[in-house]
């Protein structure tokens, strides 16, 4: 018996870790679910941290109301499936409370109105931790991301002063009204979720693989046809065979020309191709810094 | 503008077919690299990622369009790895930033941390996980102050093998000589180090010359590249096998009709391998035991060793909650309220002397009193302040403090686990010392 670990073992291990730390450090803590791979990855490992017991912790749908119908289907199918609890916070209602304004214009987009919906979920259920499927390798500020990352009371991220983290020590002390975001797989890459993915075979959402969607081309971007997206007079829907390599809102969420119809397709595509995930993510070409500045702002 | 990534090196861009079963036996490998732009430390990691297909079209693009919006001569890879607004604006590393690369034999975690003494701290954080670090030279000056100080700092953490990589050898015409020269300087100053394994290479990080593919220019070296040693090194004996040691993390009780009476004791094994049928022994209450069963999400295990996390059910019911540990009864570690320390102070308000932190070690809690500083590290020497020393941001040094409840450590040396702790400041919440049991 050699006592060696592949890196999707010893990834899964470190994750399971911060997930039982968490179960232990904190009072009430919550997942925040989007119907994207990685928190599908993250709940995935919740269910086995805790086996036999169920997930503590309920999952959080900050819902713009611009989702990809499969993704819903596919979220009520899971919380089912999991017993798990499901609590969504609604945007629409952030809007119709007079809360925020709806942005105006053809990249009109609900991604910064999350925050508010979301720091209100926080305040309402009083979440001392919310725990996220975000990856360091994903976007440049990410990468300088904690597991256990503090909050003030205001939800704000202040990367400049963050706590340091050694070993696998996680220090999740915090005054009254302050909370955390807990990120499980920051050391997984794309690649990484993929193959861990097709090793324990777990199904997926429809959306990452091949399928006929109308889209249309905006901005280095095709984007799919929908009533969320006001189309100029010069663009042109037409059919094409995409899928789609992260999932988010809909008016964000650039798809993928590709004929990838199985997990293995999808590792195959994803290891030789040459533009980062987020490349097709409206929300982070709007500057340099978009992540950085929405994560201090209380972004997830 | 010159580019400093050609398309010749781009090696694995053109292997045809990612073998998609491969992954099964990568290995994960952490390295921590130290330094600033100026020692070529952002250059040799940009090559490292450009090279293994890591660094993507659209952020190369985009760190290439932005040095040349500012004027710059080279295309600067450090703005891939600098990722804060503060880090891009002056142009220099704060904080510890991860970066990942993978080749189809190693997938591989950086922790890239910035190289002054006044961010000892960020190495200290990175230096913890690493099982490797890359400690850069430059052929020009030789082994320097920071080349000593980075070493020092590795072989303090206890990484276990230090890969030393003489750079800009393109600078000093490639002279067998000057690598020759500088080992020696290095060996000489090495033996104080606890760090046994360690590696030269004689690299251009700008030209590529032996990072991934072996130098033309420097036929007389007869070693391996950087990444041929990263991908290769021997780490699966890092990892102690010996001597078990569970840290009980969190109680599963499932409270259901199905599972009962189901108790099972999560946690991640810091140390040793544990079997169904192990005796064990309940620290600290002393309680024994037998393991009826290991798991993980219902399947049984065998056996399981570090560093996997699994569900642990005993034979008996006993009082058993996070904090405590699982070891064997013929190999404890040792429980004492009285802890030697080597300590790495991260805040700016001084280590105080009587002062009360609260202690976290594994998965238990505990307060300290610092009882005495016995002495400070000159961290560019190894020479020992005793005089009065006060330990400040960024100090390292020797401490002894007395805890509330006993704890149940090794020496940092043997256990990387259970030999350390951080000390947290009970007015602000924040982590304020890293520390490292001593023999």
């Amino acid at each position: 018996m050699s006592y060696t670990v592949n890196h999707l073992k010893a990834l899964e291990s470190e994750s399971i870790f911060i997930l039982r730390e968490v179960a232990a450090q904190f009072q009430n803590p919550a997942i925040l679910f989007s119907g994207g791979k990685d928190s599908i990855l993250v709940t995935y490992l919740a269910k086995k941290a805790f086996y036999p017991a169920a997930i503590p912790f309920p999952l959080v749908h900050v819902d713009t109301g611009h989702n990809f119908r499969e993704t819903l289907e596919y979220r009520d199918k899971l919380v089912e499936r999991l017993g798990a609890k499901l609590i969504v916070g609604s945007v629409q209602e952030t809007i119709d409370g007079g809360r925020v304004a709806e942005e105006k214009g053809y990249n009109a987009s609900r991604i910064r109105l999350q925050t508010t919906t979301l720091l209100d979920l926080i305040e309402k259920y009083r979440f001392d931790a919310c725990i996220g499927g975000a990856r360091r390798d994903e976007e440049k500020a990410r990468a300088k991301e904690r597991f256990f990352s503090h909050r003030d009371e205001f939800g704000q991220w202040d990367p400049k002063n963050q706590r340091p983290e050694l070993w696998n020590l996680f220090n999740g002390r915090m005054h009254m009204g302050e909370n955390f975001r807990i990120f499980p797989i920051s050391n997984w890459t794309e690649l990484d979720v993929w193959q861990y993915l097709a090793m324990e075979g777990i199904e997926m959402p429809s959306l990452y693989f091949s399928h006929k969607r109308r889209i249309f081309y905006r901005d280095g971007n095709w984007l799919a046809e929908s009533p969320n997206i006001p189309m100029k007079p010069t663009e042109r829907a037409e059919e094409m065979v995409v899928r789609f390599r992260t999932i988010g809102d809909i008016t964000s969420t650039g798809a993928t020309l590709s004929s990838a119809s199985t997990l293995d397709d999808i590792i195959q595509e994803v290891a030789a191709t040459r533009v980062t995930e987020r490349g097709g993510r409206a929300d982070d070409q709007r500057s340099e810094t978009s992540m950085e500045d929405r994560k201090k702002e209380g972004y997830f | 503008m010159v580019d400093l990534i050609t398309a010749k090196s781009n090696q694995y861009a053109e292997v045809e077919k990612f073998d998609s079963n491969s992954y099964l036996n990568m290995e994960l490998l952490r390295f921590t690299t130290a330094g600033s732009v100026d020692d070529g430390k952002s250059t040799l990691i940009g090559r490292l990622l450009y090279d293994s297909k890591s660094i993507f079209e659209d952020q190369y693009e985009a760190v290439k369009a932005t040095s040349e919006k500012r004027g710059e001569q080279y295309v600067n890879l450090a703005l891939l790895t600098d990722g804060l607004k503060a880090e891009r604006e002056q142009g220099i590393t704060i904080d510890v930033a991860y970066r990942y690369f993978s080749t189809p034999k190693r997938k591989f975690i950086i922790a890239d941390t910035p190289g002054h003494i006044q961010y000892t701290r960020n190495m200290v954080t990175g230096a913890s996980t690493a099982n490797l670090a890359i400690i850069l030279i430059d052929a020009r000056h030789g082994v320097v102050e920071q080349t000593r100080r980075h070493s020092i700092i590795a072989s303090l953490l206890g990484i276990p093998h230090i890969a030393v990589c003489i750079n800009k050898m393109d600078m000093v015409d490639y002279n067998q000589e000057v690598f020759e020269k500088i080992i020696e300087d290095y060996r000489d100053f090495a033996t104080r180090l606890k760090t046994k394994d360690i590696h030269f290479i004689p690299v251009s990080a700008l030209l590529g010359d032996n990072i991934v593919h072996r130098s033309e220019n420097m036929k007389w070296y007869e070693g391996v590249t950087l990444l041929y040693l990263l991908e290769t090194i021997h780490i699966a004996s890092d990892i102690n096998h010996i001597d078990l040691r569970f840290p009980v993390q969190y109680v599963i009780r499932p409270y259901s009709d199905e599972f009962h009476d189901y108790r099972g004791y999560a946690g991640r094994i810091a140390s040793g391998v544990i079997r169904p049928g192990d005796k064990i022994t309940v620290l600290p209450s002393g309680f024994t035991s037998k393991v009826k069963q290991v798991e993980l999400d219902g399947k049984v295990l065998n056996e399981a060793f570090a560093p996997l996390s699994v569900t642990v059910l005993l034979e008996d019911d006993i009082d058993i909650s996070r904090g405590d540990m699982l070891v064997r009864e013929n190999n404890l570690p040792r429980q004492s309220q009285d802890i030697e320390a080597m300590v790495c102070w991260m805040s700016d308000k001084p280590l105080q002397l009587n002062g009360k932190y609260a202690l976290k070690h594994t998965t238990k809690d505990v307060r300290a009193v610092i009882k005495e500083i016995k002495y400070k590290l000159d961290i560019n020497s190894l020479h020992r302040i005793t005089d009065a020393p006060c330990i400040g941001m960024n100090d390292i040094g020797r401490i002894s403090l007395r805890t509330t409840a006993p704890i149940c450590c090794d020496a940092y040396t043997k256990n990387r686990d259970t030999g350390s702790f951080i000390l947290i400041d009970e007015g602000s919440n924040v982590t304020v010392g890293a520390c490292m049991v001593i023999d």
